[in-house]
């Protein structure tokens, strides 16, 4: 008989793959076994007696249709058995625990059938909270170890009932090796307390269990902490202006948008647009946050109105466990789900850190005995140039690894520390990235801590002893010194990355582009990096791969009176920028009646000039960001100081949207030859504005002439060096670029042109993909090293 | 003024100048070296060589500042100075009349602080060798009997407090040197520390540390005591004392007052039950007036010094490579 060694590679453990394996293999009449070990999972199997050899390719092909939802199969590779197996029974044999080392996958939204079940008076699973199967459920956020079972998850407390025993046991059952596998009479239970952490009895609420109280509690107007997979949110009701309000001051955080779930796709029509692909992408196991544009018209309850303040898109996410599910059952418009924290900390994961931190924050508390082990926060993606982009990789992605291209399978295994906004780490071994989830900023000492915690984890959890670190060029990221301590500590090579050749590499290993493909040149838009040179880079033209890369053009630099102040103080950019251009003071005597010229003016304009004279705390930068911020400072667009992050590149882009049009014309900026490459000055633009400014001109369309100068003139500058260095491929990268208007629209040219463009897709291209490109970067210096 | 012959014509002036100015016994037997017999208990040692720039700033010079300097040095191992050393250097064409105004002052600064200049010596350097006068001070000091401080004795439980308003010193003289204006004039802290700590260690012998936080600011001299003493410190943004034009001067500049040099104030850190007792003293004594308990030491592998900030948000006061260059993105 023929007995073939079916070995399958990708993401196929611990996502209900050996019990797939059985049932098709017994609907195939096949015998053998099926097992996971350290590359996969292996089935030794042959056709029944007296069937047909063809049923093993039946069986392989009915493997690839029906692979389980959270499952990913890289690859099939069959080989013959010499001897013919001696069994009549195909079983699931138990994998030792030094065999396996995959690691885990990601968290996973409620499947139908789960939601169906907590829906189901009849199901012993009615209105169950904590109902789950081996294609849904929490994965990254309850472990604590390897091999992953139950013993090592935050599930080990609550010991199986009977029932929950027996499905766990069953190959046939659709728990079949579930870990966190629960019920009522077993598991973890929910409970509601008051903001002085006393039980509140869902009866005196007339409901009939603490979901149901924190449901009427919300449509009451209520701010609610509730506790979810991978961390605590803080919930109202999205169309009441008052809580939303409330829960602005409260939590301290004035104008960055929040985050909606709605129960289902029907309500978020009735606020944004939504098409088929945006709908799949809100459905998937990950349930990300996607930013929808908001419909022009629409009968529904009006949201909130500063659940966005100057956005034109809401960011939208369904409810992905069975606690929310039950939670938005009656609700017909959707809630704010903002993570459970003050401004700027990571979100709470502790009911003890919750009761102290969230307290003050939530008038009550949805909290359950399920301990979170891993704070992992909503994904978030945007559609931009045809296809969805993630801006933060979190919850539902990490830590499935992403896979690299040819080049990367040979060198030694790599650690990146990533940047010190938006943090993520990088594991880099056997041609696979594992980036963490997105962990954030590191001058919070909660996350600084959390980051030597999940990378201790990581690192366990993926069997990886790094050989070489790598870390940002910048001397005091904490990343940087995390990565110099590790480095000292096991005596290994510690690589100093610079920031914007991270971004590129980035993109490259996001394209597959093979580890000796040859350079690409780089369009990186970014706030800010350290620059070699010295000064911080951010509007850069690279032209480099993996291993090295030269500044072929950037921005004319530009002082940031003030350094850290200038980026949260838009106005200094602004004057700095005026100041290198034709002067403040000229500006002001061409256009003496333009308000915004007039508010600069009331500045203490006299010290920041000599700050930036004499390099008192005046670092010079080449940042699109710091560009962006003076133009918007120049509309009095965006908060002046900034309420978060980006906030006037943000509220830029949205007004810009309102204007663009093909073919609307935009300011002119001009590029220049210099010894430090081609320079973009954009001194040539602000006379322009202020002109536009002064006739009257809408605000809207002045961001996008802007918008549209800029891009047109980087595309141009592009295109040039790419012919001048006969590239044909150029990368867009940089936290600028999630920007979809600057985005769209270099590329869109950059086509026209005949240039082929990489962009980010599966790591952001913000500082959250900065550590997958300086592990490749590492890696590929590792790989010329040893040659 | 002149090198080689006109040189030594200057050193012999200067001799006269310091003859003039710190004149005591034993300078006076003009010796190369100064001889004492020391007093009993431990003797403490430090050296401290100062350059900056402007020479004359707002609250002190050149001359003030290495007395200080070296005397609060001293002073941290929690001993009373004796005596001083002072060497200096000096470019080619200075102008006597700051050298004059210079030595005076250290002169002054010296008596005041009951510590006499007891040894020194002059070089004269090329012009463009060197940037006006470099002044290198030394000083010996003894160490009362059961008192014990050092940089790595600081435990969990032990309370932090810092001696008045940070950042003077810092903000001062960089307003000075690029002519900044700012409408208040704001003067250095330089300030000799000695009296404070003898009351100090007086009152609370228990005392575990004692730093001043001069370059690098509070925020280092905390990295460095965590370090040492393989611990980690808890601090409230709201506890720590900083003048509002400070403050105000710190914003505009985009300075971080807890980055920034002083030369007037002390880090102490002390059991956590001695703590109110060590403030009241503390704030007994002028140069400790404005003392304020602002944080405490906890156990952390990382070392953290972590501050509470005003929000009520926890962010972690980093050991900077260098100057304070922007970090976030
Ligand atoms: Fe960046
Ligand atoms: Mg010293
Ligand atoms: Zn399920
Ligand atoms: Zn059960």
């Amino acid at each position: 008989m023929n007995a073939e060694l079916i070995r399958v590679r990708g993401l196929v453990q611990g996502v209900g793959f050996r019990p797939t394996v059985w049932r098709l293999a017994r609907t195939h009449a096949l015998v053998g076994e099926v097992l996971n070990d350290g590359e996969g999972v292996l089935i030794h199997a042959q056709p029944a007696a007296g069937n047909d050899a063809s049923a093993l390719d039946d069986f392989c092909r009915a493997l690839r249709a029906e692979c389980p939802p959270l499952a990913r199969i890289d690859a099939i590779e069959r080989s013959v058995l010499e001897a013919p197996l001696t069994t009549d029974t195909f079983v699931i044999r138990a994998s030792s625990a030094s065999q396996v080392h995959t690691g885990i996958v990601p968290d996973a939204a409620t499947c139908a059938a789960c939601a169906a079940e907590i829906r189901d008076p009849s199901n012993r699973r009615y209105r169950y909270p904590f109902t789950n199967c081996t294609h849904c459920g929490p994965r990254l956020s309850i472990v604590k170890g390897i091999p992953y079972d139950r013993a090592r998850t935050s599930m080990a407390v609550f010991p199986m009932c009977p029932s929950c025993g027996a499905e766990y046991a069953d190959p046939a059952d659709r728990r079949f090796h579930a870990q966190p596998n629960a019920c009522a009479v077993c598991g973890p239970s929910v409970w509601l307390v008051d903001s002085q952490g006393a039980r509140r009895d869902p009866a005196a609420l007339e409901a009939s269990d603490p979901i149901a109280a924190a449901s009427q509690l919300l449509a009451a107007g209520r701010i609610l902490a509730i506790k979810g997979i991978g961390g605590f949110h803080l919930a109202c009701d999205a169309t009441n202006a008052a809580s939303v309000a409330e829960l602005r001051r409260r939590k301290r955080r004035f104008g960055k948008p929040f985050a909606l779930m709605a129960r289902d796709l029907d309500v978020i029509r009735a606020y944004c647009t939504l098409d088929a692909e945006e709908a799949g992408l809100l459905q998937r196991p990950a349930a990300p946050i996607l930013l929808l544009d908001v419909s022009p018209k629409t009968q529904a309850t009006p949201l909130a109105p500063d659940i966005a303040p100057g956005q034109r898109a809401l960011g939208f996410m369904l409810p992905y466990s069975p606690l929310h599910h039950l939670l938005l059952q009656a609700w017909d418009r959707p809630l704010v789900m903002t993570s459970g924290n003050l401004s700027e900390e990571p979100q709470c994961i502790d009911n003890a850190d919750a009761a102290d931190r969230l307290g003050t924050l939530a008038d009550a508390t949805l909290l359950h005995d399920r301990e979170i082990v891993n704070r992992v926060d909503d994904s978030v993606i945007r559609r931009m140039a045809g296809a969805p982009r993630l801006l933060r990789r979190a919850r539902g992605y990490a830590p499935a690894p992403i896979r690299l291209p040819p080049g990367f399978e040979q060198n030694p295994p790599i650690l990146a520390l990533g940047g010190e906004l938006k943090n993520t780490f990088c594991l880099l071994s056997d041609g696979q990235a594992m980036l963490s989830q997105h962990l954030g900023d590191l001058e919070d000492a909660r996350t600084a801590r959390e980051l030597e915690v999940t990378l201790d984890l990581y690192l366990e959890l993926f069997q990886h002893r790094p050989e070489w670190i790598a870390v940002d060029l910048h001397p005091d990221y904490r990343s940087t010194l995390i990565g110099r301590e590790r480095a000292a500590h096991d005596d290994l090579p510690l690589l100093s990355i610079q920031h914007h050749h991270a971004h590129l590499a980035s993109t490259l290993a996001d394209n597959g582009w093979a580890m000796d493909a040859g350079p690409v040149l780089g369009i990186i838009l970014d706030g800010l990096g350290f620059g070699p040179d010295g000064t911080l880079w951010g509007g850069e033209l690279l032209l480099g791969d993996y291993l090295d890369c030269e500044r072929v053009g950037h921005l004319k630099p530009v002082p940031m009176p003030g350094g850290t102040k200038a980026i949260l103080e838009p106005w200094r950019n602004l004057f700095a920028q005026l100041e290198a251009a034709d002067g403040w003071a000229t500006m002001r005597d061409r256009h003496p009646t333009l308000e915004s010229l007039q508010r600069l003016g009331d500045r203490p304009l006299d010290v920041l000039r000599k700050m930036m004279a004499r390099g008192v705390n005046a670092p010079l930068t080449s940042s699109a960001g710091r560009l962006f911020d003076a133009v918007a400072a120049a509309l009095g667009v965006g908060g002046d100081p900034i309420t978060y992050e980006g906030q006037a590149a943000i509220e830029l882009e949205a007004l810009a949207a309102q204007a663009m049009d093909p073919g609307l014309e935009g300011y002119r900026l001009k590029a220049t030859r210099q010894a430090s490459g081609m320079v973009l000055d954009p001194a040539s633009l602000w006379e322009q504005l202020f002109a536009d400014l002064e006739q009257g001109v809408s605000k809207a369309r002045i961001a996008a002439r802007f918008h549209s100068g800029l891009s047109q003139a980087l595309g141009d500058l592009a295109i040039a060096l790419a012919e001048a260095r006969a590239v044909q491929r150029v990368a867009l990268s940089g936290g600028v670029f999630q920007n979809r208007i600057l985005l769209e629209s270099v590329q869109r040219q950059l086509s026209a042109a005949g240039l082929e463009t990489l962009l980010q897709r599966q790591v952001p291209s913000n500082d959250g993909g900065l550590s997958l490109g300086q592990a490749c970067i590492a890696a590929a210096r590792a790989s010329r090293a040893s040659e | 003024m002149s090198h080689g012959s006109g040189g030594r014509a200057m050193a012999q002036l200067i001799t006269e100048l310091f003859h003039r100015y710190l004149d005591n016994a034993l300078l006076a037997q003009g010796n190369d070296q100064a001889l004492f017999s020391p007093p009993p208990g431990r003797l403490v040692m430090s050296t401290d060589g100062h350059v900056i720039s402007p020479l004359f700033f707002p609250g002190g010079n050149i001359g003030s500042l290495a007395v200080h300097g070296t005397l609060n040095d001293v002073a941290m191992a929690g001993a009373r100075p004796l005596y001083l050393a002072a060497a200096f250097i000096l470019e080619e064409g200075f102008p006597l009349a700051d050298l004059a105004r210079i030595v005076e002052s250290m002169a002054d600064t010296a008596n005041q602080c009951g510590v006499p200049v007891v040894t020194g010596d002059t070089k004269v350097v090329e012009r463009g060798k060197g940037d006006g006068v470099f002044i290198t001070t030394t000083g010996v000091g003894v160490v009362p009997e059961g008192i014990h401080i050092s940089g790595d004795l600081a435990q969990p439980g032990d309370a932090v407090l810092v001696s008045g308003q940070i950042g003077d010193h810092g903000v001062a003289i960089l307003s000075k040197r690029e002519n900044l204006g700012f409408e208040t004039e704001i003067l250095s802290d330089s300030a000799a520390l000695h009296e404070l700590v003898a009351d100090m260690v007086a009152a609370v012998p228990e005392i575990h540390c004692l730093r001043d936080p001069t370059r690098g600011g509070v925020a280092t001299t905390l990295n460095e005591l965590a370090h040492q003493s393989g611990v980690g410190m808890q601090i409230r943004e709201e506890a720590i004392p900083v003048r509002p034009e400070v403050m105000a001067a710190c914003e505009l500049l985009g300075l971080d007052p807890l980055y920034v040099a002083n030369e007037g104030k002390l880090i102490a850190i002390c059991p956590g039950d001695s703590a109110e007792r060590l403030l009241a003293v503390m704030r007994a004594h002028p140069k400790g007036k404005d003392a304020a308990i602002i944080g405490e030491v906890v156990e952390d592998g990382l070392n953290f010094i972590q501050m509470e900030t005003r929000f009520g948000g926890s962010r972690v006061v980093d050991w900077l490579a260098g100057e304070q260059l922007p970090r976030i993105c």
